[in-house]
């Protein structure tokens, strides 16, 4: 099955910060799920790439990440995503939960 | 057989079945008396006016059973290899048949031999049961054996049968359900044949129907108490039943068939395949539904959000404290994800509409809790059921396919016709309901249309939830514009979209993004705004304006789990206490025996 790509900016928000460790990973490519890697770089805005089997949903795609980086107050890191079928939900929570989890690493 | 009936002087044949069929006017068979004959009318009455006759249907069905006196064995048995004989003798052409399809039980046997009958001696049938479930109830439609259908819920037949109409092979009375086509059949839907299904038979006709009685009685008693003829197969005939379900001289004829009658496990959910998602919707309508209500009494749907919700009471509902104030009574089908909240003493009653195979030795060790009889088995009833979920409850729980902006739901796509079943009835307030409990008051109370409807005079509401991820697999949207079933209705030609849960009766929605609760909501406008505010990414989402729905969610109309105080980090599957079929076997104490495709181990 061709794999479907997508790649956009996200400006940051005033005051935003990165996440504390150099990189984070989280979640597998599951049916109906994703993995997700978050990785600290240089520049404020936000990259990211997506790899999907879906096409057709690149809006909502970025809506979702936008609505996160904007909550998350995120800047100066990079998402990649290799996607499975996960429904907005899904992403939504497996974004949530990498960058508690990159939070939580630094903590160790 | 053919009545003589005289009138004005010119004697009639007239069809038996005709007589029956009281919405359609009578035909006189051949010969006609001549060709400007009066018509004859459109009831009995001018039949009646041969004195005395008031036995027709009675006498009918002494022919009929004299004709298939030949095939009868010793009592009521017929040879199983006689059955198509015996089918081809009992049913005339016109009948209207009812061939026992529960969503569960089926008459499988007699199903495929109705479907060998010689379509020149048997055609034009008009079919009426709940189920169409097998490839045999619509193949006699293929073959012109029946021609008119009346059911309920057609399941994994739903896309024949939707072609089947398109083409024009079958003639579709109507879409019921199940409590409304029950009430057909002592109306004007009568079957004057059933063929139904049941574990054993003795000689003399009684029937043990055990844990899947389902239909049988009210199938059993419309047809025979109608002077109609009774046929059941059974899967051993025995000198003495463990119980008599049905009274022998309800029967007619017993087949004993050469197979074991084929009984769906339709409620069996693995825990294994619940997601996070659904853990999360189970935990806000807990904590937002169950507890702000007070919810007592409920009937579950048999997805996999509802399967969530039975097995986090004994962990998240114990937290919160709620056990003995939720989920005491159900009108439920023996759910193998409910026995975990059973061992933990949650579950005061459940009455069954059918069984669950696997469920039996749990239930028989059971008796406080389900509905046995005097031999310690599960009685089942489909009937009592439905009447019990749409009277007693307070709640109806489910999930669907799509829901629209206005809060009409419905199972339908545009190339199945999968029908109703019970959740209509359920999933309704009942308007006849005049007993309160404090789950329906405060419903009641709440509602935002009640002033305009009932003035100041206090009504109860019961609750309808209907549990809802934003996109479902694939992507499809769970919240749309417009709901498939009108394209369904167009190219079927329904007279109405098949919607299975009306937007007036829809009181609460929850998706992972919030519950909405409808009821509070004052008119339409607000209804779709709540709506909007917790169907996500999804169109009719997209179009939600955000100070609406803060707005929404200071009045309460609208909460999400942050306003619900439920921290979304711990919605996984850890908070189940279950999480695998063999953890339910663990939890029945080994005395649930789960069907072999649900066991790897």
């Amino acid at each position: 099955m061709a794999l479907h790509e997508i790649s956009f900016l996200i400006e940051p928000q005033e005051g935003y910060e990165s996440i504390p460790v150099d990189w984070a990973h989280n979640g597998v490519v599951g049916s109906g799920d994703m993995e997700l890697l978050m990785q600290k770089t240089d520049s404020a805005a936000v990259q990211v790439n997506i790899v999907t089997p879906v096409a057709g949903y690149d809006a909502i795609w970025e809506k979702v990440l936008r609505k996160f980086v904007a909550e998350a107050r995120l800047g100066g890191v990079s998402i990649e995503i290799n996607d499975n079928n996960s429904t907005p939900y899904v992403v939504a929570t497996r974004l949530k939960q990498g960058l508690l989890e990159a939070k939580a690493g630094e903590r160790e | 057989m053919d009545y003589q009936v005289i009138l004005n002087g010119e004697t009639y044949n007239v069809a038996i079945e005709e007589i029956d069929a009281h919405e359609e006017p009578i035909k006189a068979a051949a010969p006609m008396p001549q060709a400007t004959a009066p018509a004859i009318g459109r009831s009995a009455e001018h039949i009646r006016q041969k004195p005395g006759k008031w036995n027709i249907l009675h006498q009918d069905r002494v022919q009929r059973m004299q004709a298939a006196a030949r095939l009868v064995q010793a009592g009521k048995i017929v040879d199983a290899d006689n059955t198509v004989a015996l089918i081809e003798t009992i049913i005339k052409p016109g009948d209207k048949v009812n061939v026992e399809g529960n969503n569960q039980k089926q008459a499988d046997f007699l199903s495929e031999c109705l479907s060998l009958v010689d379509p020149s001696k048997i055609h034009d049938l008009h079919i009426v049961q709940s189920s169409i479930a097998l490839k045999e109830h619509l193949d006699i439609f293929e073959k012109g054996i029946a021609k008119k259908l009346d059911f309920s819920f057609s399941g994994p037949q739903a896309d024949r049968l939707a072609r089947f109409i398109h083409e024009g092979k079958v003639e579709l009375g109507s879409i019921h359900t199940y409590m409304e086509l029950f009430g057909r059949y002592f109306i004007d839907l009568t079957p004057r044949v059933a063929l139904v299904a049941a574990y054993q038979a003795d000689k003399n006709g009684n029937l043990y129907t055990g844990f899947n009685t389902e239909d049988t009685p009210v199938i059993v008693e419309a047809t025979r108490f109608k002077q109609g003829i009774v046929v059941a197969q059974v899967n051993e005939i025995v000198d003495e039943l463990p119980r008599v379900d049905i009274p022998g001289d309800w029967v007619d004829f017993v087949v004993q068939s050469p197979r074991l009658f084929y009984v769906e496990p339709l409620f069996t959910r693995d825990p294994a395949l619940i997601s996070d998602a659904q853990v999360l919707r189970a935990m806000m309508a807990i904590k937002g539904i169950y507890a702000e209500y007070g919810i007592q009494r409920v009937n579950h749907g048999i997805g996999f959000d509802t399967a969530a919700i039975e097995l986090l009471l004994p962990t998240y509902g114990e937290e919160l404290g709620l056990k003995g104030k939720i989920c005491t009574h159900f009108a439920l089908n023996p759910h193998p994800t409910l026995i975990p909240a059973i061992e933990s003493g949650w579950v005061s009653s459940i009455h069954c509409f059918g069984g669950e195979l696997g469920m039996e030795e749990y239930i028989q060790n059971r008796p406080d809790i389900f509905f046995t009889g005097p031999d310690g088995t599960l009685r089942s009833n489909r009937a009592y059921g439905q009447m019990a979920g749409h009277y007693a409850l307070d709640m109806f729980i489910g999930g669907t396919l799509q829901i629209d902006r206005f809060g009409n739901s419905s199972t339908a796509t545009m190339d199945r016709i999968s029908g109703f079943g019970g959740a209509p009835n359920m999933g309704t307030d009942a308007g006849g309901r005049r007993h309160a409990s404090n789950a329906w008051l405060k419903c009641g109370d709440e509602y935002g249309m009640k002033a305009q409807l009932t003035g100041d005079m206090p009504r109860g509401k019961k609750l309808v939830v209907q549990l809802q991820e934003t996109f479902r697999e694939k992507m499809a949207p769970g919240i749309v514009d417009r709901l498939d079933a009108w394209d369904l209705a167009k190219k079927a030609g329904l007279p109405l979209p098949p919607v299975m849960i009306y937007g007036d009766d829809l009181t609460h929605l929850v998706t992972e993004e919030g519950i909405a609760y409808l009821h509070r909501c004052a008119d339409i406008e607000e209804r779709t705004a709540a709506i909007q505010a917790v169907a996500g990414y999804t169109d009719v989402g997209l179009e939600a304006n955000e100070s609406k729905t803060r707005e929404l969610r200071q009045r309460g109309l609208v909460r999400t789990p942050e306003d619900l105080k439920i921290d979304t980090s711990r919605a996984n599957r850890s908070m189940l206490a279950a999480r695998s079929v063999r953890d339910l076997v663990r939890w029945s104490g080994g005395l649930y025996h789960p069907p072999a495709r649900f066991k790897n181990w």
